[in-house]
């Protein structure tokens, strides 16, 4: 049987690592971006010169021979769903048995005047990176438009090569339809103290010409006009499915799938970015744009792939970022504006930019999220608290168990506990400090 | 860059500058009375005046040590022939034949202490000035560059490593022409170090030959293009340099002393104060290393000093580094004790075993047999004990020198170090045949001590020794080990030659409760760790299956912990999982 997958990203290429583990299919994973697959969130490193590209590829080169998972370097135009039969852009044309469709996401563009000229261009893609840095020399000033994770790295990237950065941002706070209130401020505030000009409540109007093609200015919703050489935009992404549009393929604003991640075609399977599901799992979203859900989508595509049906179970949302020095972990349900019947506990270091948020539900008890910002915490062991809907006393007594810093960072779980005991007068008291073994003996517990 | 800073790159380039220069201002003028202090032996030296003074050389002025070593070698070769027609004639009363006699092995110290006493100029008659501007003003200039990073907010940084010429590494074709040069150069001047012996040499070059074959074959059996290579697209120049600057020195320093010996009396005031002497070479090579570990620590302290991991571990490489093998050696001498490293461990510690330090040790009553006892109990107690519960960080990169190197100056290199598979494999064996080597002569030279037979099969233990210290002890550890920084990464010598690396590492991978443990599936498989680890562990390749990372070569510094912008990596000792979580790896890497 001859599978093929269309898309060499983090869905596509777990999705063909599963395939070889589970079978001896042949496997064809096409893509118009690069030869090799690699970490599409690192692309940024690059740039600021911590990585070469080579080291941001996760498998060396001869990986795929050895695993024989061939690789096409081509752009696929057309699909040809009844005869099953992919068609490039040069007439090449692939037959398969099952195709695996995980083509991404591309930039959101919102019909801005201008969004067309020389200059302006989202960030996704490795071509994207290489017109970056193409347009980077002698670059006086860069305008950044949309305030999320890929905004805030592009305005990392400038901002390494010592470029001016302006960043605009349409809501009040740096990405608060997702951070809480506290969290958004303290990322605001280290945009602010690297030198980044963070423009908040303020959109684009539009992208001025020079006169020769090229972006020469932004003016801003406040009619404010301010020069720059680039103009990156990064109001989100949207799953990229342009060429698939008017086929038998049903599509809204992403591939629609079923739990088992199989499209309304027979033998057409969908995964990552580009993906939307039918029916999402409670608390999870119809599209979901993250690296870790491509790569569960992979992996779960694989088993239906190869006959064994599997469900698409993304389990307990989490997530994880890095606003320039400050990373990020999410683990559950942490809502940006705390709805009727959530409570937060919210502690933030008083000098350092790190914070500990839980949220949990305010009649019940029961713990439903922690947010991170500075601190590293276990995954399964908040997933467990999570999925067992431990109380918040409880999973405060224990906190210890979820603290992943190194070794001799200072432990701030009992300032935690202390803080929870100001607030609700109770006297609880720190049970557990960080450490593996206990950690260990938790998750095995029943 | 901060006006500071350009001050202070400055500064430092101009002491560099000036240490250079110091090589040349000197002259050498050989007279009776230096000869006398250079050179012990009445016979030797009575003879060298005589030989002198027929040649007119005393008293005349040559203009550098290229000049006057040539002079002073021939010299040395004309009086070893009228001694040896003298001795030949009739011998002095009581005399033994030997100590009459010249032999060529002893023309390298004479020549060596013949040098230093002859030079005079500038340097020599003011020693602390030069150490003012050599020393006082590199570190000054070092510090200006490097304290106003302290202002920086803290965080991980790494921008523009690959964009530098000092840290982006040589295109592969570079790196193996340096590679290659300096395996047959320095197999090639071991023939001659040994004395025209060809045999040892040559085993070396057949078992290079062998691991280079057993390598690639299985590579070709399995159609493997190496790739990742550690090449940027454009070699760095400056690293290029700083390369050849570090392999120069370290050619110098073990093999050609005689043509530094300006700089070995820049550290004479200071060698008078701490032990009394004068300097030798390697005490000019103790202080230049600890200033440049405690110069480049401060610099680890401000690009990691949001990492308590990283600030305490730098501290403790400081302190070993200052207090153990430099300051606590010289006052031991300074006390009439013998010199001794106490956290210097056999099998690096390669001399240990040998004779004289058996000997010097037992004789130097309760303290001699303490520090025989301790190194001995270090190998086989302390060694295995704290590997298990810490794993080999307790000793690569929290107390040895090597490691303590690598850890500061090596800093700006540890990208640089290969993650290919085939580099991976090219380590286990050389590594493992070093360690194999070290015992083997270790053996022969204690079979040696108790014996007296110097014969083992048809092998002699003395040239085995030699040979081993030439090719190890000086070739691997210091020219490749060092001298390659800039070229291939700052743990060389770490991962591919230090037999006690490979000691640790054994336990490490058999039995320790030591390793790096992944935080649920939060990798991005961004490469960060693979990239900055020093040991070239391919730490990525495990992160993202979600397994913990067990390896040998694995020197727990940290940072790939540190630079993981997920917060995936931890270093862990708790012995609670070690057989389930980590026995997959131990057994070995899952393919897919």
């Amino acid at each position: 049987m001859h599978i093929a997958i269309l898309g060499n990203g983090v869905a596509g290429i777990t999705a063909a690592r599963f395939i070889r583990k589970l079978s001896d299919h042949q496997i064809t994973v096409i893509s118009a971006e690069t030869d090799h697959f690699f970490s599409r969130t690192a692309l940024m490193y690059v740039y600021m010169g911590h990585m070469r590209y080579e080291d941001i590829k996760p498998y060396e080169d001869w990986f795929w021979k050895k695993n024989r998972i061939e690789l096409l370097r081509a752009y696929v135009e057309r699909i040809d769903f009844d005869n099953k039969k992919l068609i490039t852009r040069e007439g090449q044309s692939v037959s398969y048995d099952k195709l695996l469709l995980a083509t991404g996401s591309a930039s959101n563009l919102f019909g801005w005047p201008g969004q067309e000229l020389e200059g302006v261009r989202g960030l996704y893609s490795y071509p994207d990176l290489e017109y970056m840095e193409q347009h980077s020399k002698g670059l006086q000033r860069a305008v950044i438009v949309g305030g999320g994770l890929i905004g805030i790295e592009m305005a990392e990237m400038f901002h390494s090569r010592h470029i001016p950065v302006t960043f605009l941002v349409r809501e009040e706070r740096y990405w608060d339809m997702v951070l809480p209130p506290e969290e958004s401020d303290m990322v605001s505030r280290h945009i602010r103290e690297h030198g980044i000009g963070l423009r908040l409540s303020t959109e684009l109007n539009e992208i001025v010409d020079d006169g020769a093609g090229r972006a020469c200015a932004v003016i801003t919703s406040h009619g404010e006009r301010i020069d720059c050489g680039y103009v990156g935009l990064t109001a989100g992404v949207h799953p990229n499915i342009g060429f698939l549009k008017n086929t038998p393929l049903e599509t809204q604003r992403g591939i629609l799938v079923n739990d088992y991640l199989q499209t309304n075609i027979p033998d057409v399977y969908a995964a990552g970015d580009c993906v939307q599901v039918r029916e999402p799992k409670p608390g999870r979203r119809p599209i979901e744009a993250v690296w870790y859900v491509g790569r569960m989508m992979g992996e779960t595509a694989a088993y239906n792939i190869c006959g064994r049906p599997v469900t698409y179970e993304p389990g307990i949302w989490f997530n994880s970022a890095k606003f320039l020095d400050i990373e990020y972990q999410v683990y559950g349900e942490v809502p940006a504006q705390l709805p009727e019947g959530y409570a937060a506990l919210y502690w933030e270091h008083p000098g350092e930019r790190k914070s500990i948020r839980l949220v949990y539900d305010k009649r019940e008890g029961h713990i439903l999220g922690f947010n991170l910002m500075g601190v590293r915490y276990r995954q399964e062991v908040c997933e467990k608290w999570i999925r067992e809907r431990i109380h918040i006393e409880e999973v405060l007594q224990n906190l210890g168990l979820a603290n992943f810093d190194p070794e001799f960072y200072k432990e701030y779980e009992a300032e935690v506990v202390q803080l929870y005991n100001r607030q609700s007068g109770r006297s609880l008291e720190l049970r557990q400090r960080r450490g593996l073994s206990a950690a260990l003996r938790f998750l095995r517990s029943r | 860059m901060h006006t500071i800073q350009k001050a202070g790159l400055g500064i430092f380039l101009l002491a560099f500058l000036i240490f250079i220069a110091v090589l040349g201002l000197d002259r050498f003028v050989l007279s009776e009375e230096n000869l006398a202090e250079a050179i012990s032996n009445p016979y030797h030296r009575q003879e060298l005046v005589e030989v002198a003074q027929a040649q007119g050389i005393l008293g005349k002025s040559y203009g550098s040590s290229f000049e006057f070593v040539p002079v002073f070698k021939a010299l040395l070769k004309d009086s070893q022939q009228s001694l040896e027609e003298k001795a030949k004639a009739a011998l002095p009363e009581g005399v033994s034949k030997s100590e009459f006699r010249l032999g060529s092995w002893q023309f390298k110290d004479y020549t060596y202490a013949a040098a230093r006493k002859a030079s005079t100029g500038p340097v020599a008659s003011n020693p602390l000035l030069f150490f003012g501007l050599t020393f006082g003003l590199g570190i000054l200039g070092g510090l200006l560059y490097i304290l106003p990073k302290f202002k920086l907010l803290p965080g991980i940084k790494n921008d523009h490593i690959y964009h530098r010429a000092m840290t982006r590494g040589l295109k592969v074709g570079l790196r193996s022409i340096f590679l290659g040069s300096a395996i047959i150069g320095l197999l090639l001047y071991g023939v001659f170090y040994m004395g025209k012996e060809y045999f040892w040499p040559a085993v070396s070059a057949l078992v290079g030959l062998l691991i280079i074959g057993l390598v690639l074959l299985a590579e070709r059996q399995r159609r493997r293009q190496p790739a990742r290579s550690a090449s940027p697209q454009v070699t760095g120049w400056l690293g290029v340099l700083a390369g050849i600057f570090l392999i120069g020195f370290y050619i110098l320093l073990y093999w050609a002393p005689q043509h530094i010996t300006a700089w070995v009396l820049l550290a004479d005031p200071l060698s008078r104060l701490l032990n009394g002497g004068e300097a030798s070479q390697w005490f000019l090579y103790g202080l230049l290393y600890t200033m440049i570990v405690l110069v480049m620590g401060v610099r680890m302290l401000a690009k990691y000093r949001h990492n308590k991991y990283q600030v305490i571990r730098t501290f403790s490489v400081m302190f070993f580094q200052t207090a153990f093998a430099f300051l606590l050696p010289e006052i031991l001498v300074r006390l009439n004790y013998p010199y001794y490293d106490f956290k210097n461990i056999w099998p690096l510690n390669y001399t240990f075993f040998f004779d004289w330090n058996i000997k010097n040790l037992l004789s130097s009553g309760g303290l001699g047999i303490f520090m025989l006892v301790w190194g001995i109990v270090l190998i086989i107690v302390a060694v295995p004990v704290i590997t298990y519960f810490f794993g080999k960080r307790w000793y690569c990169s929290w107390v040895c020198g090597c490691g303590g190197l690598a850890e500061t100056l090596g800093d700006p290199y540890r990208q640089l170090s290969d993650k290919s598979l085939i580099a991976w494999k090219f380590e286990r064996w050389i590594i493992h045949g070093v360690l194999v080597f070290a015992v083997v002569m270790t053996g022969m030279v204690l079979y040696t001590y108790f014996t007296g037979s110097r014969n083992i099969l048809i092998f002699n233990s003395d040239t085995v020794r030699t040979w081993y210290g030439f090719l190890i002890g000086s070739a691997f550890a210091g020219v490749v080990g060092t001298g390659f920084y800039p070229l291939m990464g700052n743990r060389m010598w770490c991962r591919f030659g230090c037999p006690l690396a490979a000691y640790l590492g054994l336990v490490q991978r058999f039995k320790s409760r030591f390793r790096i443990t992944t935080n649920g599936g939060q990798c991005i498989s961004c490469g960060n760790c693979s990239t900055y680890c020093e040991m070239g562990i391919d730490v990525r390749a495990y992160a993202q299956r979600g397994q913990d990372i067990v390896r040998a070569s694995c020197v727990g510094c940290g940072v790939c912990a540190a630079v993981c912008p997920r917060g995936v990596l931890r270093l862990e000792n708790s012995s609670s999982d070690v057989k389930e979580r980590a026995a997959v790896v131990r057994n070995r890497l899952a393919d897919l």
